[in-house]
């Protein structure tokens, strides 16, 4: 008897599966077909291949503007835009606390005119835009619809996507400002508004990813992340739109890194469960409200700093796992990303990697391939069971919005980040490069991506510039209107257009809204 | 033994110094974590006001140099400098010489063993 073999997620694997593991053809379905286990659409990668989606941004609007034009000329088709840690949180380059943080993570963007710049030459209407921004979501949106706007676009018929996940910032990633009932309100406000003004854009991108940075297992990335789209579905029906006005515009990411069958297996499971919940809890007709739009790979968490070519390797397998698994968008860290903002180089490598699977792979030839498979089929059954006692296991404490605001889910996660350490620092679990199959070398020569400080004194002179050149008496209006809005619990959307559209920077209209709801008090639990 | 862990300036990068704070607790040592978005100001205070004896600040957005260069003179100012203070996080080797020109007294970059910090800390205790 061979020893017991278990996937991260704690469901043991068998020797050998067979016809009897495999549930019964109806649970599977047809691609395109409800409960979606074999994919969203009945052609998927036939009809049109996945949207190649790498994060980009940095340093001030121009030089991220250049960024994204490489990627497009080298064949990428979707940006997903990176913001520096001030604007993340809602503070000006300017301000004390941004200090050596202005455009180093992400592109920095004070007002309008940084949207005005970064999108120069780049139509809107051809290329999805995907903004990487949470806490201070509903502002960089209206920066976006108002840049539309500006350039003739409809907005009713304007494409993109907006992370605003804010629930998952209070678990990994931090980039909360305010507390967790009015950042709810937010998130509220932007799918109404969206779901009314910009019905094609997908005003939320629930992220598991970040979750399973943080220390989560597959099986409760996807379990965290169902409960956290539940909690924004509920939200909006409470505000009296039906389930088919805005679940179809729903999407989520998902992240992709560990053992192989097991991420695939939690895609499929994923899928079916989400159809399900959508179908049978809200009552969902239109069967684009059941789908599970998805864009899946990253894979941060994987790679290492040591032997940072093998990274080439592992993202290979990420991406193959992302067709693999039916993905709608693909993005992968590049081999440097666990040190550094990715060099063009790294970059364009994961983007040919795409590439290659569409082009040399025939990854787009027929949808699905691993359907019908006993290992993969069983796995998906258990999976989707495993998802669910997770998703019942919150209900039963309350629900996902108060375990996070009481930092539950934080403990849970960073206890098991810390057992996984362990596990790795023993050799339990192997990691090549880092606890079998070292190799004696030179401590990786760390290269940071280069922030340019007289970009930044410029990126700092020109906001000191807008403020002296703007309708001073328009900015002011407009910011009172933020903070009455927020004060009087109606749509601060388009008050918060009105303010953008003025030049009001991204800190003024965050001081407003912080005037109004405060700021989230971090529950420190260990 | 009472021991700070700081997460200064914007970076919400907390699983590392999250990891370190439990090993710390597990080796018997005191442990009082921040939350994150400090400013050098702030982790100062609390260091005063808690009393602590080692200070230890987590960076993973290369913004090390800044923060430690603001966090030294700060050191001074609240007579923090017999504390030990340490820094981990995401640091290129290079950057190193300069940290430990500005007090830093041991830098734990991303794979230090938790066991390299725990030994660390009882050798400077003795």
């Amino acid at each position: 008897m061979s020893k017991q073999v278990f996937n991260e997620s704690g469901i043991e694997i068998k020797p050998v599966y067979g016809p009897d593991d495999v549930s019964d053809p109806d649970r599977i379905g047809m691609p395109g077909e409800f409960p979606f286990t074999r994919g969203i659409h009945e052609l998927m990668y036939r009809k049109r291949p996945f949207t190649m989606r790498q994060y980009a941004g940095f340093g001030t609007p121009s030089q991220t503007n250049e960024r994204f034009q490489y990627l497009i000329s080298q064949g990428q088709t979707g940006l997903n835009v990176a913001f520096d840690l001030p604007t993340q949180v809602g503070l000006d380059s300017d301000s004390a606390m941004a200090a050596g943080e202005v455009g180093r993570v992400g592109m920095a963007v004070d007002t309008l005119e940084d949207f005005e710049i970064a999108f120069e030459g780049i139509d809107l209407e051809k290329i999805t835009v995907s903004l990487t921004i949470n806490g201070a979501a509903a502002i960089l949106m209206a920066m976006y619809f108002a840049l539309a706007q500006k350039r003739g676009y409809d907005l009713s018929k304007l494409r993109g996507t907006a992370q605003n996940d804010i629930l998952k910032e209070f678990v990994g990633r931090g980039t909360w400002i305010f507390p967790v009932e009015s950042s709810m309100r937010l998130v509220g406000d932007t799918i109404v508004y969206c779901a009314e003004n910009v019905p094609r854009y997908s005003p939320v991108s629930v992220c598991g990813y970040h979750i399973r940075e943080s220390g989560a297992n597959p099986v409760q990335e996807m379990a965290y992340g169902f409960c956290i789209a539940k909690a924004y579905v509920d939200l909006v029906l409470q505000r009296g739109l039906d389930i088919d006005e805005f679940a179809s515009r729903l999407s989520f990411n998902f992240d992709i890194h560990g053992n192989f069958f097991e991420q695939i297996a939690k895609f499929r499971a994923g899928r079916r469960l989400w159809a399900r919940i959508v179908r049978d809890t809200y009552g969902a007709k239109d069967p684009k409200s059941m789908w599970l739009r998805m864009i899946a790979g990253g894979g941060g968490g994987g790679l290492t700093i040591e032997q940072p070519e093998n990274n080439i390797v592992r993202g290979a397998y990420y991406a193959l796992i992302s067709a693999l698994s039916g993905t709608q968008t693909m993005a992968l860290c590049s081999f440097d990303e666990a040190y550094t903002i990715p060099s063009e180089r790294a970059a364009r490598i994961s983007l040919r990697t795409m590439q290659i699977l569409i082009e040399e792979m025939g990854l787009a030839d027929t949808v699905d391939p691993l359907g019908g498979s006993y290992y993969v089929e069983s796995l998906t059954d258990e999976m989707e069971k495993e998802i669910e006692s997770v998703m019942a296991e919150v209900d039963s404490q309350g629900g996902i919005v108060r375990a996070i605001a009481e930092g539950h889910v934080q403990n849970a996660v960073s206890r098991q980040a810390y057992e996984h350490h362990q596990k790795l620092e023993s050799g339990e679990i192997r990691k090549v490069g880092v606890n079998c199959y070292q190799v004696e070398e030179e401590q990786p020569d760390i290269e940071f991506h280069p922030t340019n400080e007289e970009e930044c004194e410029k990126k700092i002179e020109r906001l000191e510039a807008i403020r002296a050149e703007r309708d001073g008496v328009r900015v002011a209006d407009a910011l009172t209107g933020v903070r009455e809005a927020a004060g009087n619990s109606e749509n601060v959307m388009p008050a918060i257009m009105s303010a953008v559209t003025a030049y009001a920077t991204v800190g003024e209209i965050t001081d407003c809204l912080v005037d109004v709801f405060g700021r989230f008090p971090e529950p420190i639990r260990f | 033994m009472r021991i700070l862990i700081a997460k200064p300036g914007l970076d919400g990068h907390d699983v590392g110094a999250k990891i370190v704070a439990r090993a710390l607790m597990d080796a018997g040592f005191e442990v009082i974590y921040t939350g994150l978005r400090k400013s050098p100001e702030e982790i100062a205070a609390v260091a005063v006001e808690e009393d602590v004896d080692v200070i230890g600040l987590s960076v993973l957005s290369g913004s090390h140099l800044p923060i430690c260069s603001s966090f030294s003179a700060l050191r001074s100012e609240h007579q923090l400098d017999d504390k030990l203070w340490l820094v981990g996080g995401n640091i290129p080797h290079k950057d190193v010489a300069a940290l430990e020109n500005l007090g830093v007294d041991a830098v734990f970059p991303v794979g230090t063993p938790l066991r390299t910090i725990v030994d660390f800390i009882n050798e400077k205790a003795k």
